[in-house]
């Protein structure tokens, strides 16, 4: 059985290494709580940009615009989405095990992965995939300060090199945001747009007046969508991460709890041993001298 | 009318209004009360908000989208 001095010191480390992830899983909390609003603070936003999207929709500009084109698919850009920081559980691992799926998947394109977040750019910046000239360098750096317009700046890079037919397909891998403790991995394809889905409610079509015209609005609304899709994939991930990292220091808080547990159990059961010891002694030694 | 301008990061006005000016495209536009279905444009410039006290507040957009409708006008900016 260890000795008395070795079980308490793990103890204490024990402890030590509780409070800390504790103290994470606090921190997390909050911060789940800043990246739930600014989620809701986009979502009208969205909603009504794709409201607008739907009503202008149904022109043919649509299918016609430079980021609608259908090409055979031989250069495919993967936007990675994770987090700059681990101890989040799967959560990292996950998308990257997903982008290297895809990889295997596509053996004869040619495949690039722009990641956003440390973790992604760490495991591919050796690689073949490296994106190379004319994208962000370290997309990394949008979790200092996560706004639409760092973000629209990536997208925007991405946009300019599919309308110059340097990639012929993007599309993002992330986490997205269901509840603190679920969180769904998701493929959705960037790039060539999706045309928005309008069948039923396009009937309720109001009698709008374009100014300019149809065609140049839709032209307007087009990347402003697109630079959305991906603000909302970001936001989504950047909530995800403080989810799936508060879930996963609550599960170490409470297996640090029960190995204290147990520690407690087998330093009580030595220092008995111990005492029993002792007495066993004490009366051997008087049993000696009474006989003597 | 109802007047909303938000952008991706936040709303930057909300409530009543009786006369906005966009800067459209091809030009400023003005919106008064009950102005007919528009979707417009919009570039970069000032929207110039009067309220129904009378106080005139100005926004700095970057461009963006303006849509009116059942005297309802709400400004996508950025």
């Amino acid at each position: 059985m260890a000795n008395l001095k070795e079980i308490r010191s793990r103890i204490s480390s024990v402890n030590s290494t509780m409070q800390i992830t504790s103290a994470m899983k606090m921190v997390s909390a909050a911060k789940l709580r800043r990246a739930q609003e600014a989620i809701t603070r986009m979502r009208p936003y969205a909603e009504k940009l794709q409201e607008i999207l739907q009503n202008v929709s149904g022109s043919p500009s649509v299918s016609e615009n430079a980021y609608a084109q259908n090409r055979e698919v031989s250069r495919l850009l993967i936007i990675s989405v994770t987090s700059n920081r681990g101890l989040a559980g799967a959560f990292n691992n996950n998308v990257i095990k997903q982008v290297n799926n895809i990889i295997q998947d596509h053996p004869n394109t040619d495949i690039k992965v722009l990641s956003i977040g440390k973790k992604s750019f760490d495991v591919f910046k050796k690689t073949s995939h490296t994106p190379g000239v004319g994208y962000p360098e370290e997309p990394f750096h949008i979790y200092d300060n996560l706004t639409f317009d760092e973000s629209s700046t990536i997208a925007q890079s991405v946009m300019d090199k599919f309308s110059e037919g340097k990639i012929d397909k993007v599309v993002i891998v992330y986490n997205s945001f269901k509840n603190a403790a679920v969180q769904i991995l998701k493929e959705e394809q960037f790039l060539p747009i999706v045309p928005p889905s309008s069948d039923k409610d396009n009937i309720v079509q109001s009698d709008y007046i374009f100014e300019p015209n149809r065609e140049e609005i839709v032209d307007e609304l087009i990347p402003k969508s697109l630079k959305i899709q991906l603000y909302k994939a970001i936001l989504d991930s950047h909530a995800s991460e403080h989810g799936a990292r508060m879930t996963a220091m609550h599960k170490a808080t409470d297996n640090a709890g029960e190995l204290v547990k147990d520690l407690k159990l087998t330093y009580n059961k030595a220092r008995q041993a111990s005492i029993t010891n002792e007495i066993l002694e004490i009366v051997a030694g008087a049993e000696a001298l009474s006989e003597a | 009318m109802t007047l909303d301008i938000i952008t991706p990061d936040e709303s930057r006005y909300s409530g009543e209004a009786t006369a906005v000016t966009v800067p459209g495209i091809d030009g400023s536009l003005g919106i008064l009360e009950r102005h007919a279905p528009l979707i417009t444009a919009l570039k970069k410039g000032q929207v110039k908000v009067t309220e129904s006290s009378g106080k005139e507040t100005t926004f700095d957009i970057e461009g963006g989208v303006a849509e009116v409708k059942d005297n309802k006008v709400i400004i996508l900016a950025e």
